[in-house]
């Protein structure tokens, strides 16, 4: 029993948790700033640059804007962090997976969700018009990108008969698996605000979006929660994909090349792309969305 | 010095975040700001990054001779970035009052409203002299030099 606690403690603060997320995140996030610079023909960052943009955040003085409790201001941040850190804990990684149970994937969704639901909170609480704006966006995204991504989660349990990640890993690779990826990748491009999507976080449109009021400590912590969403999020598309092999090496080294290919697919759509407006978005989403379900619900229950 | 401040002051050096504000500027230098987040220049080589939320900055580049009317907000916008900051004062503008010197309208010194750190010359400053500004200012930042770090100190 024992044993068990301080693996899923490991799981839960070192891998894949807070400490492997976070710093695989900030390949991840390095890697789309990077290659989004070349393709628009610069230079790019350096290599620890999100790890930096971090740790001087730490280091700033938080101004608390006028009328909003420190309480709320401090723990929606916190509340963000951890149940992305928990969802992380759950996902099974090679070498991970301590915390496993039928149904786990249910509490997975519910921890992915989180982030999202403190973003609309953050921006009604901070009492910026631009940070509202971003609220109902997002609110309007969410409603929108969670038909393609529940869909595919749900579509694979269908067909896998559980509710159980730790299944997903070890099913084999088939059409069912690679329409699913596709439906996850699209829901992706909203989950993390990037270009055809970056609706809710709209810079130079709206000044900052949502955290436009946040500063110093509780946006590192925003920022950390974010590059951990990264890692969970290309992540989970990337498990999908390990069923065929067994050793774990292999299937750490295969995880992470395919989480870094997501995010250069990201960077190419990124780049490639301009914004859309809110409901165009919509609109993307409730037709390919719904198309990718459609196809999704039909791979697995008739292939 | 722990290590935890340590790294954190060198990270001020390598994150340098900018906002700008322009306060009666003829345009000239702020659009000489923008080149240096181009292709050619390209500030996100030594970090910076444009922001457009004061609350996110470290670096606050004014740009024109202070006018009376923008004096206030510059003033609220230096307040509204968290410490430590750096000031850059962009062109002739903010440091005589250049062309438009003598004119009722300008207060004619960013000094006069804000404590500045650095100032770029030139009518409009080169985009790199404006990027070599940003980094000496973020060098200014890790080491502690700038006035907001050292009025924190004595006060
Ligand atoms: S310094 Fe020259 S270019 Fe810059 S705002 Fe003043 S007049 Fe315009």
């Amino acid at each position: 029993m024992d044993n068990w606690w301080l693996r899923a403690l490991f799981s839960i603060f070192i891998w894949p948790g807070l400490l492997c997320g976070a710093l695989f995140g900030w390949l991840l996030l390095w890697i789309n700033r990077k290659s989004l610079a070349q393709l628009q023909g610069r230079q790019g960052p350096p290599f620890f640059q999100p790890f930096f943009d971090f740790w001087k955040l730490i280091g700033k003085k938080t101004i608390i804007p006028v009328g909003v409790s420190w309480a709320i201001f401090y723990s929606l941040p916190i509340i963000s962090l951890f149940s992305i850190v928990f969802a992380l804990a759950i996902l099974p990684v090679p070498w991970g997976g301590a915390i496993s149970f039928e149904g786990d994937l249910v509490l997975f969704i519910y921890l992915l969700e989180m982030p999202a639901l403190i973003d609309i909170l953050a921006g009604y609480a901070t009492r910026s018009v631009y940070a509202q704006v971003g609220s109902t966006r997002e609110a309007l995204l969410t409603i929108a990108y969670n038909l393609p991504f529940l869909s595919g989660l749900i579509a694979l349990a269908l067909r896998l008969k559980t509710f159980q990640l730790s299944v997903f890993t070890s099913a084999p690779i088939s059409i069912a698996t690679v329409i699913t990826a596709l439906a996850l990748f699209i829901a992706l491009l909203a989950q993390l605000k990037v270009n055809p999507f970056s609706i809710p976080n709209a810079e130079q449109e709206i000044v900052a979006g949502i955290h436009v009021e946040y500063n110093g400590l509780p946006l590192a912590l925003f920022e950390l929660a974010h590059a951990l969403e990264v890692s969970t999020l290309a992540g989970l598309i990337a498990i999908l994909f390990l069923g065929a092999i067994t050793a774990p090496w292999l299937k750490l080294v295969i995880f992470i090349f395919i989480s870094i290919l997501i995010i250069v697919l990201v960077s190419i759509i990124g780049a490639g792309t301009a914004r859309l407006k809110v409901q165009h978005a919509f609109r993307f989403y409730w037709t390919w969305g719904l198309i990718a379900a459609v196809l999704v619900f039909m791979a697995s229950l008739a292939l | 010095m722990s290590v935890f401040s340590r790294l954190i002051s060198y990270s001020r050096k390598r994150s340098p975040w900018v906002f700008r504000v322009n306060a009666g500027s003829c345009n000239g230098c702020d659009i000489e700001i923008t080149p240096c987040f181009s292709p050619r220049y390209d500030g996100e080589q030594i970090g910076a990054l444009m922001q457009g939320s004061p609350k996110h900055a470290d670096i606050l580049l004014i740009s024109g001779p202070i006018t009376l009317r923008t004096k206030e907000i510059v003033k609220d916008i230096y307040q509204q970035i968290p410490s430590p900051k750096a000031v850059i004062a962009l062109g002739s503008c903010p440091a005589s009052g250049n062309v438009f010197s003598g004119s009722p309208t300008i207060v004619g010194s960013a000094e006069a409203v804000v404590p500045v750190d650095l100032y770029v010359p030139g009518c409009p400053p080169r985009p790199q002299q404006i990027l070599e500004a940003i980094q000496l200012a973020a060098k200014m930042l890790e080491k502690g030099e700038t006035h907001s770090q050292k009025e924190a100190h004595y006060g």
